[in-house]
């Protein structure tokens, strides 16, 4: 948006057009909506101030006491007789406070990867939709290409070929931004197809034509013309997106090709718990796995939400 | 006996700002054999009479009183199962689009036949015969191999035939045709009202004809009902509320009908309800640059041409090519109004746009006060001709990008085209907001909280912003109703009169190229037919292909003069 | 029709290009396979020798060739973590992930479809509802969590069917199948729900979504206007006209079935070839990942060509 100064003497100020806007007052009057957003904001908060709401530090290995090992949840451990809310893990790590520092991993490596593919897939989609002819050919076509596999492989394929890139003593360190870079990069594809089909069909409203016949560039009009009118699909992609993401990444550690275990993110507990459900030790698998339910149906339900309170054609 | 009778009708939208009474009681009645128009401007609950006698109205829409009765029987508060029954059986509707009315992947026999199945259950081989006869009946040659067709194989006024038989399929009582050839060419929309003319006239059966042309109405309508914001302001026969309307809105309605046959020197204004917004021309005129009168013609146009591709093949040869342009030479005089008239598909937008620069040329050149503008590669000859000409569109609703407030989109042009800085860019822009009579306060909205008419006043604010000499108007006025369409055109008049601009003006409707243009071109398929002083085209023209158009021309003898500016 | 269908091919044979050349840079340039294949204790002579065997000698494009050539004899080198040609492994784990893959699709579809019309038409009722909210978390679990928790209940608690591998399987010719016997049958069962459950919603709410798009229709609208009956405009007009767009997803969606069983098959230990490429992904094992990307290619393009196929039988305007 282009900012002046004095225009906001005659008319209410933009907050308050926005609190009075038909999406604010959709999103009033839908408990669903309130609700799944609360719980995303509550979690996020909650990830983001782990380290002062977590009653333990999981990685600092002198608070751990490998006697408190497999404590049930709400229960005093046998041997030394601490309690924990949601018990703790075979080290005796809180599972409490593993869930609150695992979020923090699992919500940054979504929100990075989810704005990376999101860059990405504007940028094609606004360049390949605006001037199509080959460059648009070629975009769609690698578009196609990766469409054909499912984003999860071809995040996969990048993990091993960035995992064969790195020398075996960074592995570790680089697996989260190698984790980013193959979510983000398996991504692109739905924000490129959406914003080169919502632009092709702005490019040829006469706003444009406007645009065009004051002299602006193509590069002004894609950005300061089209690109804001482009965004209300991207915005519902970009939330289921980030639903898939955190479940891609927990997927990928799940299957021990994602976070390491010096990082662990709900999927890296999730696998770590999954050989104790067996034995009775549910709790180890099941708060980790009810947090991530949890998020990723938050998210969506905002995502689908959104969907609804943004298509005018749905009543 | 009265064949269909709509008696207090209201009907009622619920929304979080209040229940919206989209019609407020409303009477009609229709007899048998009778074309009954039902005309009124956008936003006047025409369409919603229509669908409230079908039971279709889109929630949460719901009449909240008044009776519908059909042969005294009350079909209004039926149940679905009932009103089922009704529909397509006893009552039937046409919608204004034919490409969109059929489905698309169901072949035209079929969706004949199983509604003929439907309502008068015979058997697979009666219904067969019957499409036939349908078909042939409104004037599909060769029904037999059209019933195995799909929809897609039909041109527009054929899919509108095959949209009636389908009406038609059980011999109905009462026709409800919503804008039924308002998305058709004049020649077209001639030929389908004749058929549903002579229909109601061969088979009695009552057709309410629902339309905002005041032409189809006067040429085809017995009896019209005249809506206005949802009540209905008067009803009579078609000649005596034409003739003599009392209401005072159906005369300020009927006097801002552009008239083919005398040229007005203004629109007569619709002073109904308040809508007239001032124009403040003579401040505007203070400000402007005296024009310095050039000896040539100001815009030369010589041997334009465009090319679209329609089917790309893999061998470069095979991929076929339409010349959209072909071929088109012309000068426009500085301070003349210039016409270009055709129907759709015949490239007069496309001359437009090519002048303007928005399409690349395959050929020709063009010529702005003397110098060539249409070579890409000269970026400076292209930028001082993007300041001299400006371009307002058809489309009030597209041409304004909604998610900018209206100063940005005023000051647009200004901020690229000098260096103003940002400081003395809103008094400018609140300036031109006065003098096209929005005021100051709009600047800050967005184009949504406009109406059609204002959004077009803030198109002409920003096409004036940088003060040009030529201004390309793309059919302006295509989307307005007919009291708005007067004001613009009015606006536009004063531009030419009291600033000396000079204005390409491209329309399908005659009447108002009559009433706007000093010289006319005609277009058809690309190539320009003829080109003469307007009134020598309307009073002597040379081509055949331009006496035709005007004698579709709606001839409206029987229109009130009252109130007509005829000095 | 032809030209489109020679230009769908054309652009299959590009795909499987393009993915080729994706396999082949990993052989050449992700990690040295010259390293992997050879113990520390080697000489010059042996690293010469296989150069000039795996003919890294040779140009770029002469490789690439080379590549491609052996590709499509099914030759993909040899495994550096089993030390086996890749070809006979895959051979030998491809049945299993096949069938599994079939099993799940067929229900997926199936279920799909059918609560998508379902939860379309009666879009106000509360089965519907419910039906939609049931999917939402549907969506939101994933995979290898359904897994776990399907293992849990009937296999751990109830002890009603096998919580790992394919039970008993035959040997018909080269191929293995868990179909004849009880065991391999119901060893199916739950990997199959697992694999095809967020199939199934996602096919399940496209057809919804599209159904109710296409009920908005002006032709529905029409249809309704002529007094068609309910069902004549739900099954005849509408899921006609729903079923155009749904057949392109739904076949990428059964594409990604076989991808998607890499999850499944590392969660139930089923020896078909995903658990194969994930361990190779794990331990670099560079000719395995080569040899499953190229074949999902072919697979996922065979789907491609059938679908395009099909979208020419359905819709009539794409036939002239």
């Amino acid at each position: 948006m282009t900012h002046s100064h004095n225009d906001t003497d005659t008319t209410p100020s933009r907050l308050s057009r926005a609190w009075h806007s038909d999406l604010a007052w959709k999103f009033r009057h839908s408990p669903i909506a309130m609700l799944s957003m609360s719980v995303t904001v509550l979690l996020v908060l909650s990830a983001i101030f782990a380290p002062l709401i977590a009653p333990h530090n999981p990685f600092d290995p002198g608070s751990l006491n490998l006697m408190n090992g497999f404590t049930p949840p709400l229960t005093p451990n046998a041997f030394t007789t601490d309690t924990f809310i949601l018990g703790t893990d075979d080290q005796g790590r809180d599972i409490f406070s593993t869930i609150l520092y695992g979020m923090r991993i699992s919500l940054f490596v979504g929100f990075a990867a989810v704005s990376l593919g999101m860059i990405i897939g504007i940028t094609l989609g606004l360049i390949s939709g605006y001037f199509g002819g080959i460059v648009d050919a070629v975009i769609m076509r690698i578009a196609d290409i990766q469409l054909t596999f499912p984003s999860i492989l071809v995040a996969m394929l990048i993990f091993g070929v960035a995992k064969g890139f790195t020398p075996p003593q960074y592995r570790d360190e680089m697996a989260i931004w190698v984790l980013i870079i193959a979510i983000g990069l398996s991504d692109w594809v739905q924000f490129a197809r959406v914003v080169r089909g919502a632009t092709l069909v702005e490019k040829h409203k006469e706003y444009v034509q406007a645009a065009r016949l004051i002299g602006r560039s193509a590069t002004a009009i894609i950005f300061s013309h089209i690109l804001r009118n482009v965004m209300s699909p991207v915005l519902v992609i970009a939330t289921i997106s980030l639903a898939l993401a955190i479940i891609a990444e927990a997927t990928l550690s799940f299957l021990g090709v994602g976070a390491p275990p010096t990082q662990p993110s709900l999927g890296t507990l999730i696998r770590i718990g999954q050989g104790f459900l067996f034995s009775g030790e549910w709790w180890i698998l099941f708060f980790p796995a009810a947090t991530l339910l949890m998020l990723a149906l938050a998210v969506n339900l905002m995502g689908d939400w959104l969907r609804d309170a943004l298509n005018p054609k749905l009543k | 006996m009265t064949l269909l009778n709509i008696e207090n009708l209201t009907v009622e939208y619920p929304s979080r700002h209040g229940s919206f009474k989209a019609v407020s009681g409303a009477n009609l009645a229709l007899e048998p054999g009778e074309i009954h128009g039902l005309v009124g401007e956008s936003g006047a609950g025409k369409s919603t009479v229509g669908a409230a006698i079908l039971g279709l109205l889109e929630a949460p829409g719901h009449i909240s009183s008044g009776e519908i009765t059909l042969r005294s029987r009350a079909i209004s508060g039926l149940d679905s199962a009932a009103m089922q029954s009704l529909r397509g059986k006893t009552i039937s509707m046409i919608f204004q689009d034919p490409l969109t009315s059929l489905n698309p992947l169901i072949k035209v026999g079929e969706q004949l036949t199983e509604t003929i199945i439907t309502h008068l259950g015979v058997s697979q081989q009666q219904a067969h015969q019957r499409a036939l006869d349908l078909l042939d009946r409104v004037g599909i040659p060769d029904p037999a191999l059209r019933l195995n067709q799909f929809p897609h194989q039909f041109s527009g006024g054929m899919r509108q035939r095959v949209v009636i038989a389908l009406a038609l399929c059980s011999e109905p009582d009462v026709i409800i045709a919503d804008e039924p050839t308002t998305a058709l060419d004049v020649a077209v929309q001639a030929q389908i009202l004749d058929l549903i003319k002579d229909l109601a006239a061969e088979r009695q059966v009552g057709v309410i004809l629902i339309t905002h042309d005041m032409g189809v109405i006067a040429d085809t309508t017995d009896r019209v009902t005249v809506m206005y914001q949802g009540q209905v302001v008067e009803t009579g026969p078609t000649k005596t509320v034409m003739g003599q309307p009392q209401h005072p809105y159906t005369q300020s309605l009927i006097a801002a009908v552009p008239r083919p046959q005398v040229k007005l020197r203004r629109f007569s204004q619709v002073s109904y309800g308040g809508r007239d917004t001032r124009f403040a021309i003579e401040d505007l005129a203070r400000n402007w640059p005296k024009a310095t009168p050039s000896d040539g013609p100001l815009l030369s146009v010589r041997n334009l041409t465009k090319k679209f591709p329609i089917a790309k093949s893999l061998i470069p040869g095979r991929s076929k090519w339409l010349t959209a342009v072909d071929d088109i030479s012309f000068d426009i005089n500085s301070g003349d109004v210039f016409g270009i008239v055709g129907e759709s598909g015949s490239g007069k937008s496309t001359v437009a746009r090519l002048i303007s620069g928005l399409y690349p040329l395959n050929g020709g050149t063009v010529h702005f006060d003397g110098a060539l503008v249409s070579d890409p590669k000269d970026k400076a000859a292209q930028q001082n001709f993007r300041r001299d000409i400006q371009m307002i569109f058809q489309d009030p609703y597209s041409s304004l990008n909604p998610r900018m407030r209206v100063l940005d989109i005023i000051a647009e042009p200004i901020r690229h085209h000098t260096t103003r800085n940002s400081h003395d860019l809103t008094p400018r822009v609140h300036e031109l907001l006065d003098q096209v009579g929005l005021g100051k306060s709009a600047a800050a909205k967005y184009p949504h909280e406009f109406s059609g008419g204002q959004r077009q006043r803030i198109s002409i604010a920003r096409a004036l912003a940088t003060q040009p000499r030529f201004l390309i108007c793309d059919e302006p006025t295509s989307a307005l109703d007919v009291s708005i369409q007067a004001q613009i055109l009015n606006i536009l008049k004063d531009l030419q009169d009291h600033l000396g601009l000079t204005l390409l003006f491209i329309s399908h409707d005659l009447p108002v190229v009559r009433q706007m243009c000093d010289r006319v071109a005609v277009m058809k398929q690309g190539k320009l037919l003829e080109l003469q002083d307007t009134q020598a085209l309307f009073t002597t023209p040379k081509t055949a292909y331009t006496q035709e158009l005007l004698g579709l021309m709606p001839r409206l003898d029987g229109l009130s003069t009252q109130g007509l500016d005829l000095r | 029709m032809v030209s489109f269908l020679i230009r769908r091919v054309l652009q299959a044979g590009l795909v499987l290009l393009v993915v080729g050349l994706v396999a082949f840079s990993m052989f050449n340039f992700v990690g040295d396979p010259i390293d992997n294949m050879l113990g520390q204790e080697r000489t010059q002579a042996d690293i010469d020798r296989l150069r000039a065997q795996l003919g890294l000698d040779q140009p770029f494009v002469i490789q690439y060739w080379t590549f491609l050539t052996n590709a499509a004899e099914g030759n993909f080198g040899v495994s550096y973590r089993q030390g086996r040609p890749v070809s006979e492994i895959i051979a030998e784990r491809a049945p299993a992930t096949l069938e599994l893959a079939t099993v799940s699709a067929l229900f997926a579809m199936s279920m799909g479809v059918i609560l998508g019309i379902f939860t379309a038409i009666r879009r106000k009722g509360v089965l519907a509802h419910v039906i939609m909210s049931a999917s939402l978390i549907g969506v939101s679990l994933p995979t290898f969590l359904i897994g776990i928790l399907l293992i849990y209940l009937f296999s751990v608690e109830l002890d009603w069917l096998p919580s790992f591998g394919r039970g008993e399987v035959t040997q018909v010719g080269a191929w293995s199948t868990g179909f004849l016997t009880s065991s391999g049958l119901k060893a199916l069962v739950l990997p199959s729900i697992t694999l095809g459950l967020f199939q199934m919603t996602l096919i399940m709410r496209l057809v919804r979504s599209e159904m109710l798009e296409v009920l908005r229709q002006d032709y529905i609208r029409f249809a309704r206007a002529r007094g068609l009956s309910e069902r004549t405009i739900n099954f005849r007009h509408a899921l006609r006209n729903t079923l155009v767009p749904v057949i392109t997803v739904t076949g990428l969606q059964l594409g990604s079935i076989i991808a998607f069983a890499i999850i499944t098959e590392t969660v139930f230990q089923w020896p078909g070839v995903g658990l194969l490429f994930i361990n190779a992904v794990q331990f670099v094992d560079i000719p395995v990942m080569a040899a499953y990307l190229m074949l999902i290619s072919v697979m996922f393009v065979t789907i491609n060509l059938i679908v395009d196929i099909l979208y020419v039988a359905i819709d009539p305007r794409l036939r002239t």
